[in-house]
């Protein structure tokens, strides 16, 4: 039995999944601290796929984990779906996180002792909203998607670097989030499994209306992008 | 990991190994004296002083206030006594004890020593003497003889004494001789080298007490009851009982000493397995940060975090309990095999082990609350990290 992309989808509300204003973000303590964000502001639709762009220590990935509730910021609001993030507790943005959000690291960051079936499965396991089997089928249409279907049951140390992020492409999109966040998702495979991560991502978030904000240092996969923001010195330019 | 299982199943095994063999030793030499001087005592006659005071001039009314307790030695009734004492549920069997010191001679030389004149169909009920005799010649002969004698095997060597030879018996000037029905060996060497055990009748003649006992010696069916019914005994027959846990407290205490320092030093193990672990399970949440931030980012719970690295120590503490407990017993078993002659006390060859469910319950009690409250630190702490902090390599 397989169950749809978006069989589990949170209802949609209104025509961005994403928003945030004046976002400040500080890091380090004493003489050591650095003022990263200067009131960023930033909007994502569904079903349009964004590049965050600029130069290392601009302040992309803070804004990311920012936008991906991984991190509190000092000012400014975040919006995820209509509902305000920005003041609420670890608890809150966990859950949201678990419903509203799939992410994408550079590094995979596969749990490598399970295998590819288990790591798709593990955020359906906490969202808790299939049962085993139906999560079983959804896990193995979405390995199917991204073209893992014949290798579910290797262990993540049995995949290559280009398979571990197609996992994790997969995984990123299990619970059907409205949003896919991508921290340089292509930054550490060759030229041809990065067009492959990029237009795999890219096509499915399009095929679900899932709204894609991605970092990266690439031009090309920046270009490709429906738009392009780029950051300097902790404000978009 | 597998440090932290193999300190646990060393806590756990070696905890159950120390628990049985000391409370082996204990459990023998308590059925040792059971099986020797009963499970209580009826002793002395309690003489009560009254002092009374009428209230508002009301003669019935008074006030008894104890001064303290007197005591009449031995029992002057002990037929009606013992019929009372058998009366109590838990009784198994009642015996009078006529009790005397004298001196005892064969052809070789003389030893001080203590008549006990028993009647042999009752003091079966209250003592093992019957299984502790040690000539092939059982109890046939003292029971139909009057003028017979048991020796304890003490005693029987230092008179160089054997079955069916004479001993005279020296009380207060006058001279008795008896044939030795048998020899018996209870194993506490303090009775072997001083108790002859003579007809009651025989006893009350030879120590010139006609009527009247020095004890009664009482065994029951359920011996941990011993002070309930000593108490209830005392209230009800005005002697004092005593107990076997009072009669041998001493003892009892040394024994329990040693059970509580073996358990401490045993702990040290388990100590030892909760640090272990706790080192174990520090090093897993510097190694599984990724995997932390992996399932923090999936919206897994803070608690979800803890549950973990809790489970992975509750994985551990369970194969540890297990396999402890097998090696504990094991090992138990291994010890009780051990050669270990012991004749002072009481009678052994062996290492004494008894095993108990309660052994493994406490090993593993001790374990678990030492190895969950070691694991607990790590697996806080791996919730408190940060997700933003840990993808950006900034996780303290």
């Amino acid at each position: 039995m397989s169950t749809p992309l978006h069989a589990v989808s949170a209802a949609p509300v209104g025509d961005f999944a994403l928003r945030c204003s004046g976002l400040q973000r500080y890091l380090g303590q004493g003489d050591g601290r650095v003022h990263v964000l200067k009131g960023v502001s930033f909007e994502a639709r569904r079903g349009q796929v964004y590049a965050i762009v600029g130069p290392s220590g601009c302040g992309k990935s803070t804004l990311l984990y920012l936008l991906g509730l991984l991190d509190q910021p000092d000012g400014g609001d975040i919006e995820i779906n209509g509902q305000r993030m920005s003041n609420s507790d670890d608890f809150a943005r966990t859950a949201a996180r678990g419903a509203h959000i799939g992410f994408v690291f550079q590094f995979h960051f596969l749990m490598l002792e399970f295998t590819a079936l288990e790591n798709v499965m593990m955020p359906m396991r906490k969202l808790g909203r299939l049962t085993a089997p139906e999560m079983e089928a959804r896990a193995r249409m979405l390995l199917d998607a991204v073209g893992l279907g014949a290798k579910t049951h290797r262990l993540g140390t049995q995949l290559s670097g280009g398979e571990q992020q197609r996992v994790a492409v997969a995984r990123a999109l299990a619970n059907q989030p409205s949003i896919i966040l991508a921290d340089e998702p292509t930054g550490n495979l060759d030229v041809k499994n990065s067009t492959l991560v990029f237009d795999l991502l890219t096509r499915l978030a399009k095929d679900n209306g899932q709204a894609v904000i991605l970092v990266t240092h690439n031009p090309e996969i920046a270009q490709r992008c429906d738009v392009t923001r780029p950051m300097r010195d902790g404000l978009f330019v | 990991m597998l440090m932290s299982l193999s300190c646990t199943v060393l806590g756990v095994g070696l905890f159950i190994v120390t628990q049985a063999t000391t409370s082996g030793f204990e459990e023998f030499f308590v059925k040792t004296l059971l099986g020797t001087d009963g499970a209580m005592r009826i002793e002395d006659r309690i003489q009560d002083t009254l002092r009374s005071m009428e209230v508002a001039g009301s003669p019935d009314f008074q006030i008894r206030q104890r001064e303290g307790v007197k005591y009449i030695e031995g029992v002057e009734e002990p037929q009606i006594i013992m019929d009372t004492v058998r009366s109590f549920a838990n009784v198994r069997g009642v015996s009078a004890v006529l009790r005397g010191n004298v001196q005892v001679s064969s052809s070789f030389k003389t030893e001080d020593g203590q008549v006990f004149g028993i009647k042999l169909e009752d003091h079966r009920f209250v003592s093992e003497l019957e299984r502790k005799i040690t000539t092939p010649e059982g109890l046939g002969k003292f029971q139909e003889s009057a003028g017979s004698a048991l020796v304890g095997r003490v005693l029987a060597d230092r008179l160089q004494l054997t079955v069916n030879e004479s001993i005279v018996i020296n009380v207060r000037g006058e001279s008795r001789r008896y044939v030795v029905a048998a020899i018996y060996e209870t194993g506490v060497r303090d009775i072997d080298k001083t108790r002859i055990y003579i007809d009651l009748a025989e006893a009350r003649s030879l120590l010139r007490k006609p009527t009247g006992a020095t004890f009664l010696q009482i065994s029951l069916h359920d011996p941990k009851r011993a002070r309930e019914e000593a108490a209830h005994m005392e209230e009800v027959l005005r002697h004092s009982v005593r107990p076997w846990q009072e009669r041998e407290k001493e003892w009892l205490s040394v024994f329990r000493a040693l059970s509580v320092s073996s358990a401490i030093t045993v702990t040290v193990f388990t100590l030892i397995a909760s640090l272990a672990m706790f080192n174990t399970l520090a090093m897993i949440v510097l190694e599984k940060t990724k995997d932390i931030a992996i399932l923090r980012s999936m919206g897994y719970e803070r608690r979800d975090i803890t549950r973990i690295f809790l489970w992975q120590a509750a994985i551990v503490l369970a194969i540890g309990a297990i396999v402890g407990g097998i090696f504990g017993a094991a090992v138990s078993w291994g010890v009780s095999l051990v050669p270990l002659p012991i004749n002072t006390l009481f009678k052994t060859e062996h290492f004494i082990v008894a095993l108990s469910p309660w052994h493994f319950v406490q090993a593993i009690t001790t374990a678990v609350v030492m190895v969950m409250i070691a694991s607990l630190v790590p697996a806080r702490r791996a919730a408190r990290l940060e997700p933003g902090d840990i993808v950006r390599g900034t996780a303290q």
